[in-house]
């Protein structure tokens, strides 16, 4: 029977949480994203057991989620981006050391402490690395609460299928806002003794070290090859995006997340004045899906990417279409968000061959 | 079967055959099994080596190498994973008791304990440290104290004294632009969150069994759930300080001693 609920987005991705088997969030207040953390000291440990702890800082949050990935547990933060600079030196030597964890970035605008309206603006940060060093996250981009449900349940799954933490990338609206969600079932919450994991050295097996500490230089560089050589496989085997519409538009919207949604109004808008508008959406961030978006450009005359930041995915979608066709761009910042009628002028405008 | 050399005219030397120094009888001192082989990367003299030794004693004594985690720092002891023959997670800089609170939190019935210098502890992980012990994680904090930052090459540490040189106070501490030494295990002692807080030395034989004693409680109050043990263990650093050994403990002695008196700050209450 299917579990039909109207939820806020951050008690929905919380919900989501504890129904997968979550063994331990930390985390630390800041808006627009604290409901997760109020949900789960309500609710998860009478639930399920599901240790949850209020840290004194975002740095505390990660380091004891560094602590505890390493136990081999199911572990989750959640911040907004101030909170996620923050976090930004722990996950670099939680990617090293090869330790599954979900993250969450409830995104609001920034730079510096910024506004509490939503923003796409952590796209670099999420997807190009973010602390020191080359490494990557995997980063699934949800644009609806249901999406924030389901990629909850994906997340702790991609996350221990490539011991790489993952990160859930939305936003200060998606965060807020209700909707209709559609609630899986309870997964049990149940320790798998993982081999790489510190449990206790048992006598019939060598000690677990988690570490990041590579000092010859011919050992960190094999610590790379081997980190890269995932991130080549990760983008073979979880490129995720939605395609609207691509095949036979003459205009094609790209965009992430919540704006995705946008454009689909914007489309529909511009269906009706007879333009013909496919939206593309790249669901997983990184990996991005280069190859598919220089696919569709060769059927369309131009594309439109529509972000809540400066143009950042822009810079990827320009890769893929590596010079095939024109791109161009609407950005809001600030807390900003567009609305489908300034979608759909620019749109009659390219349409009409007037470009920005 | 051992001999009786001449070296010159009326001077002998027992030589001890191979064979007999080899049998356990004789053996009177040995590697637990909770260290590895490997040779330690620590100068001569320093008390990180005698430091070590003493928690893998206490945990071989206590049997409970399959249920320790430690945590090692960013600083001397930053390969400290090598040398201990269990789990182990190498912190950031600072990071080790959040890191530990992690651990121990999900995994509540094993033995936890973070193993931390004094710039990690008491400079950079200050606000981990504050809130780690007054959560009151039943874990154990061992706290390096010599003063100085060592594997950076001598810097001023949080706990250098006035007056004392390093490489970033090349006049000595002056308290007018650096501040004053940081007695962070007197604030620690504070807080209602640490059952048992410590100060020992391992710079001579009498120093090193108390502070054993101290490692060995610290292990043994996470079985009672009860709070944060914590244990300072005052050090040298010979190649810092610029001194031989055996003058580093002398000065130890004379100077940091003093300053970081040895003793119990907090000791488990009686119940009535």
């Amino acid at each position: 029977m299917k579990e039909l609920k109207l939820m806020k987005g951050n008690e929905a991705l919380a919900e989501a949480a504890i129904r997968a088997g979550c063994d331990a969030y930390f985390g630390y207040p800041i808006t627009p994203q604290s409901e997760v953390l109020e949900y789960l000291a309500k609710e998860a440990h009478a639930r399920t057991g599901m240790v949850v702890l209020q840290a004194e800082s975002e740095i505390a949050s990660i380091n004891m989620i560094y602590g505890a990935a390493g136990t081999g547990k199911k572990v989750m933060t959640s911040s907004s981006s101030p909170g996620i600079s923050l976090m930004q030196e722990g996950l670099s030597y939680i990617a090293c050391a090869e330790l599954p964890c979900l993250i969450v970035n409830v995104v609001r605008a920034g730079p510096g402490l910024g506004t509490i309206q939503p923003s796409q603006s952590d796209y670099f940060q999420a997807v190009k690395g973010g602390g020191h060093g080359d490494y990557r996250l995997i980063v699934l981009a949800p644009s609806t609460i249901q999406e924030m449900v389901d990629h909850t349940k994906l997340g702790f799954e991609l996350a221990f299928k490539w011991r790489n933490p993952v990160m859930i990338l939305t936003d200060g609206a998606l965060g807020q806002m209700m909707e209709k969600v559609e609630l899986f079932p309870h997964i049990e919450r149940k320790f798998e003794l993982l081999p790489w994991a510190t449990t206790g050295k048992t006598k019939d097996r060598e000690r677990s070290i988690i570490t990041s500490l590579h000092i010859q230089p011919e050992k960190m560089q094999e610590t790379n090859l081997h980190l890269q050589r995932k991130y080549r496989s990760i983008e073979k085997e979880e490129i995720r995006f939605e395609s609207r519409n691509c095949e036979e538009a003459d205009v094609i919207l790209l965009a992430f997340g919540l704006v995705a949604r946008i454009c689909k109004k914007a489309a529909d808008l511009a269906a009706e004045k007879g333009i013909k508008v496919g939206v593309f959406r790249p669901i997983t961030l990184f990996p991005f899906p280069y190859e598919e978006i220089n696919r569709i450009a060769d059927n369309a005359r131009i594309f439109l990417t529509v972000e809540m930041n400066a143009g950042q995915m822009l810079e990827d979608v320009k890769l893929a279409v590596n010079g095939k066709l024109p791109v161009e761009f609407i950005g809001r910042m600030g807390g900003i968000i567009p609305t489908p009628e300034e979608i759909l002028n620019r749109i009659v405008e390219i349409n009409e061959g007037v470009t920005v | 079967m051992n001999e009786r050399r001449m070296l010159s005219d009326n001077h002998y030397e027992d030589v001890i055959a191979e064979e007999s120094v080899c049998i356990s009888d004789n053996l009177v001192y040995d590697r637990p099994e909770t260290l590895t082989s490997t040779p330690m990367h620590y100068c001569p003299g320093c008390g990180h080596g005698v430091a070590h030794r003493l928690i893998a004693e206490v945990i071989e004594e206590l049997d409970i190498q399959d249920k320790t985690i430690g945590v090692a720092p960013v600083g001397c002891a930053v390969f400290a994973y090598n040398y201990f023959n269990i789990d182990m997670t190498e912190a950031a800089h600072g990071r080790a008791s959040a890191v530990a609170t992690g651990i121990k939190r999900v995994l509540p019935e094993k033995y936890v304990f973070s193993y931390q210098g004094d710039g990690d502890l008491a400079a950079i992980g200050t606000g981990e440290t504050i809130h780690t012990c007054n959560r009151g994680e039943n874990i154990l904090i061992i706290f390096i104290n010599n003063g100085i930052y060592g594997m950076t090459g001598g810097q001023m540490a949080p706990t250098t004294l006035v007056g004392m040189k390093s490489t970033t106070t090349p006049m000595g501490r002056d308290v007018h632009d650096m501040g004053y030494p940081l007695k962070i295990t007197e604030l620690i002692a504070q807080l209602p969150g640490v059952y048992y807080c410590t100060r020992v030395a391992v710079n001579s034989p009498n120093h090193v069994r108390k502070a054993k004693k101290a490692i060995y409680n610290g292990f043994k109050y996470q079985e009672l759930k009860k709070g944060l043990s914590f244990v300072e263990i005052v050090t040298n650093c010979p190649s810092n300080w610029k001194m031989t050994p055996v003058e580093s403990n002398k000065w130890l002695e004379e100077n940091m001693l003093p300053f970081y008196p040895l003793g119990d700050l907090k000791v488990p209450q009686k119940e009535n």
